[in-house]
Order: C-alpha cells, then structure tokens, then sequence
C-alpha cells in the first residue's frame, strides 16, 4: 500500500479520533486523580454537551463554532451540579459507591438526551464536505480544528496545572490528599474546579465527535471504553499521558482494520486496556494505580 | 376469560422475576460479598443464553449446532461458559481497585454484544437461535408455563440454598473480611486475589444459569433480547434496594424493582404512540434517579445485611449515622 493512501486514510482518521478521546481521557485522568474514582458517566456527559451545542444551533442558528462555549459552560455547570447533588453526599462512603452512583447519572443523561432530542441520528451541518489537499495530505477543515482545539485545550490546561495557584493545589490533592489539606488546600473549592474544567472537556470531546461524526444518544457511551483505555494507557493523574494515551488509541483503532474485520474496531481499546494493566499498570508516564 | 389471561400474565411475570433472581443471586456473591463491581451483567447473561440455546437446538443451516443434547447439559454449559469468561477478565482486573474491574466488565460486556452480532455462523447474527426445546414445552400453554414456573422457582431456591451455606462457611466469613478489610485479611494469610476470583467465578457462572433459563423459556434468542444497560442496571437496582449481602434482600429487591419497572410500562403504555416512546426513557431516567435516592438514603437497603461479628465497625458506624440522620 503506497505510504500517502496509509496516511490519508488511517492515520489521519486516526489522529482526528485519538484527539476526541484525549480530550476525553483528559477529564477521567483528572477525576480519576484527583477526586480518586473511575467516572462512569463521562461518556454520557460528553453527549449532553454535544447535544446541548445541537440545541443552541438549531434555536439560534449559530454556528457550530459558537455554540461550543456554550455547551461548555453549560456542561461545566452540569457536573458541578451533579457533584452537589449527588456524588458530594457519597464522599465518606467507600468510593466505589460513587462508582455506581456515576453509572446511575450515565444512564439518567442519557434519557433526558433521549426525551429531549429523540433517538434519530443528528448532525450539526448538512452536506458533504470535500477535504482539501496539503502536499498529498488530504484532511478536512473542522478535523484540523479538532487537532489543533486539543492541543490548545490540553496545552491551556497544562499550564494551568503548572503554574497557577489553583492548578497546584489541583495536583497536589492528587499527589496527597491529606498532605495538601493539613497544607491549607481548601477541598471543596478544587472538587469544585476539577468537576468545572471536566465539564468543559466533555462538552468539548462530545462536540468534536458530533462535528466529525453525527449525534447519537450513545455516542458518548461507546467512547467511555476507549477514553478510560487512553486515561489508564498514558498514566492516571497524568494529562500528557491522557493525550498520548488518546492518540495512541485513536490511530490503533484506525489502522486496526487493515489486520482485523472492521466490525472489532471497538474491541481494540479494551484489548490495550487489559494488555497495559496486565504489563504496566502505571501506565506510559508512570501515573497512579487504585 | 378474563381471569385466565390474568393467570397467564401473572405466571409469565413470576417467570420473569425468577430469571431476575439469578442474576441478583449471582450480582450478590461478587458484589454484596466481596465488593465486586460488576458493570457487564448483561454480558454474562448472553454467554449464559446462547451457550445453552446452541447446545440443545436442533440443527438449521443458520448457526452453529444441532447437537440436541439434553436441557440440563446446556445448563452446565452455561454456567462454565461464563465462568470461563469471566477467569481472565478477573485474572486482570482483581490485582486492582474494584474502578477497574467495572470498566473492563463494560468492555467484555460490549465486545460479547459485538461476537454476538457478528459471528453470524455461529449464533445466527440477527435471526438469532430458534426452536430452542423447552423443558414441558409439550404441554398446553398454561401448564406448560405453570410447570417452566415450578422450575425456574426450584432452581432459585437450589440456587438460594448452595449459596446461603457457602456464605456461612468459614468461605464466606473470609469473603466478607477481605471485603471490609483487605489489609487485615493480607495480614492473616488469605490469598486475596484468589479468592475474589473465585467469587467473581461463581456470580458470573450463577448469571449465566440466569441467561439459559431465559433462552429455554423464550424459546429463542436473538441480539435485541435485551438492552444491556438497562437489564446490567436493573439488576443492581434490585440488589441495592432490597440490600446487597443479604440474600432474601436480593430477592425481595427483584420482587419489588420489577413490579415497580412492569408497572409502569403499563401506565406509559396508555399515553399517546409519540409520547410513549419518550415515557419510556423517563422510565429509565426515574430508576437511575431511584438508586441516587437509595445510595444517598438507604445504604443499607430493604433488609439490610445481618451485622455479623464479621464486618469492620466502620462500616457499622457510618450506617447508624446515617440511619439517625433520617
């Protein structure tokens, strides 16, 4: 197979769609870090965001692009709201129970999507959009938008982590949680922040697949796999990790069919996942393992 | 007439609530002994159904089989057929935090899905198995549910029995203390990663019995039998509410979850077509915010667990809080 036909049509794919997961993979490292339990219902927060920007373009008739913001606000809401009104009550209980109560928010997301836009596929833009040729490299606009708003998301959050107050606080309640509190590190005020910037990563992950893709009710659902995959994959508690971790699973899924049936292309991010806890359960970056 | 087509709902619903009943029985050994989290129960249930309907069917081009052995071989089958599934996926997952075992069984779930769609040759892809035999599917219909009934109720009594004894055998104290307290049961000696994986085992194979039993009573089985997320749910719903670790809790929690989820399938069936389509997530959306309820209210559940000399005071005390709070 000549080398730009594998570029054009499994790699880039392959990079678009590691770069929906990273996004994704991002918010689960954090909480999963952090607040310290696996969040069941990431995938479904990330379909009320894309839906929420559906919403927005369709009363409004704004563009996609300006509806995203708004998905993300209203996302970031969301989750803290959610975090309010159920999980905070969970939080001197084992963990594991707020596992479970996460499952129960998943599937309470996905209905109110169900109820409120119905089970048909949507789309955001209609028509057929022709990808442009870059020296041989064939790609679309809005999957070059998609890599680079991830890089941006991901590099701002970066620098967030690292060199704000906040941001260090963030990190070292994930490094110690007991250390940063006794330190002055106010709990309530980071859950808070952490479940506002993993709202606005789903409302971004959910958007780009939507803009990509088409929106389903379970879109999010079925991307739970592969992010949870990239989060363990680059190291839990790490967002670098989370990012390479997302492409590397994004590009495996793309490329995987030209070894195995298409129909199995789900199934490859479950494989990494076991195969990384069963080798390195730290992960690529050496994160944390509960 | 009346009276009769009555009859016959209410033998089809016990049915139903009796295949239920082996799930929660099975959810129960891995989470409400051994603190197992378990998100792929649909799945298990699957291996369990189309193991079983492969083994007794008689032959049809379709999918893979016509072996036409005895109902209760394809029981067995079952039962290890799960068991075999679950072996690696524990074999993985239980070094860790139970977070893990939770995503990895939503991914075999999944994948289980995706074999069944597509490895038409062997389960008949979207037409599923046919014809699969019944045990007293010669008589007439009532009595012949009648009698499924009897047998479904014998085995979840059986079911009952073998897993109330290991509970109380010196097995199932161990259980209980790695559960409460991993570190001190490492301390005296237990081999915890085997033992989890022997529970894991047993819940996932009692599941799959629960798949078989459904598979003979529809007499077939097909991808869409189920929505796995919302039979998964169900299922935990059941266990949480009526109290996880108590095994007539568990059963109590079907009885009472699936009159609840019937019940209202009945109301939102009466609404306009359009309407009623919609009614049926807020049904999903109303059981999701029912176990938000439980979780944060009543932990414990219906009938909560016997307080044995066995599980950590810790756990004890932050119940009673919650209790006076109420």
């Amino acid at each position: 197979m000549p080398f730009m036909e594998f570029v054009n049509f499994y790699l880039m794919p392959g990079i678009v769609l590691g770069s929906i997961y990273a996004l994704g993979a991002v918010g689960i490292t954090l909480v999963f870090g952090i607040l310290r339990f696996a969040h069941l219902a990431h995938g479904d927060l990330a379909t009320f965001g894309a839906f929420t920007a559906l919403g927005v373009v369709t009363i409004f008739g704004v563009s996609p692009w300006v509806a995203l913001p708004v998905a993300m606000v209203v996302c970031a809401s969301l989750a803290i709201g959610i975090d309010k009104l159920f999980y905070d009550y969970l939080s001197e209980r084992p963990k594991i129970i707020v596992v479970m109560s996460s499952l129960g928010i998943a599937l309470m997301l996905r209905a109110v999507v169900q109820v409120v836009w119905g089970v048909d596929t949507e789309t955001y833009t209609r028509g057929i959009v022709r990808p442009d040729d870059y020296w041989g490299i064939r790609i679309r606009d809005r999957e070059i938008y998609t890599i680079i708003a991830m890089f941006v998301i991901v590099g701002v959050l970066w620098a967030f982590l690292q060199k704000t107050r906040w941001g260090k606080a963030m990190r070292a309640m994930s490094d110690n949680p007991d250390l940063a509190l006794l330190s002055g590190v106010d709990n309530r005020k980071i859950t808070m922040l952490t479940w506002g910037i993993v709202g606005i990563l789903c409302a971004a992950s959910g958007f780009f697949l939507g803009i990509n893709t088409e929106l389903k009710p379970l879109m999010g659902w079925t991307m739970l796999l592969p992010m949870f995959a990239a989060a363990i994959l680059g190291g839990v508690g790490r967002a670098e990790g989370a990012v390479i971790g997302g492409l590397i699973v994004g590009i495996v899924e793309e490329t995987s069919v030209l070894f195995i049936p298409g129909e199995y292309k789900a199934a490859l991010a479950f494989a990494i996942l076991l195969l990384i806890l069963l080798v390195r359960p730290t992960g690529l970056l050496k994160g944390k393992v509960l | 007439m009346e009276l009769i087509g009555l009859l016959n709902y209410v033998v089809y619903m016990a049915i139903f609530i009796g295949i239920y009943c082996l799930l929660a029985l099975g959810l129960n050994i891995q989470w409400g002994f051994s603190g197992l989290f378990n998100a792929g129960i649909a799945g298990f249930f699957a291996v369990g159904a189309y193991t079983s309907a492969l083994l007794t069917a008689p032959e049809s081009g379709v999918h893979l089989g016509g072996f036409q052995l005895p109902v209760v071989v394809g029981w067995i089958g079952a039962m290890i057929a799960a068991g075999a599934i679950a072996w690696p996926i524990g074999k993985v997952c239980l070094r860790f935090r139970s977070d893990y075992l939770a995503i990895a069984t939503i991914g075999v779930a999944e994948i289980i899905r995706l074999v069944v769609k597509s490895e038409g040759w062997m389960t008949g892809g979207a037409r599923g198995v046919n014809k699969i035999p019944r045990p007293f599917g010669d008589l007439s219909y009532l009595y012949s549910q009648l009698a499924y009934l009897a047998l479904v109720l014998a085995i979840v009594l059986v079911v009952y029995w073998a897993i109330e004894r290991q509970i109380s055998a010196p097995w199932g104290r161990m259980m209980r203390g790695i559960r409460d307290n991993e570190d001190a049961a490492t301390a005296m000696g237990k081999d915890i990663k085997a033992r989890r994986l022997e529970a894991f085992i047993f819940g996932a194979a009692v599941m799959g019995f629960g798949g078989a039993l459904f598979a003979h009573f529809n007499r077939s089985i097909t991808p869409e039998a189920i929505d796995p997320m919302i039979a998964t749910f169900l299922v935990w719903i059941m266990l949480i509410l009526g109290g996880s670790g108590n095994n007539r809790g568990a059963l109590l929690g079907v009885a009472v979850v699936w009159i609840i989820w019937s019940a209202s399938e009945f109301v939102t069936d009466q609404f306009p077509t359009e309407f009623a389509i919609k009614a049926k997530y807020m049904r999903v959306f109303i059981i999701g915010l029912l176990l938000q309820l439980v979780l944060r209210f009543r932990p414990e559940g219906i009938l909560p667990e016997p307080q044995g000399t066995a599980s950590s005071p810790e756990v004890k005390t932050t119940q009673k809080q919650e209790g006076a709070a109420e």
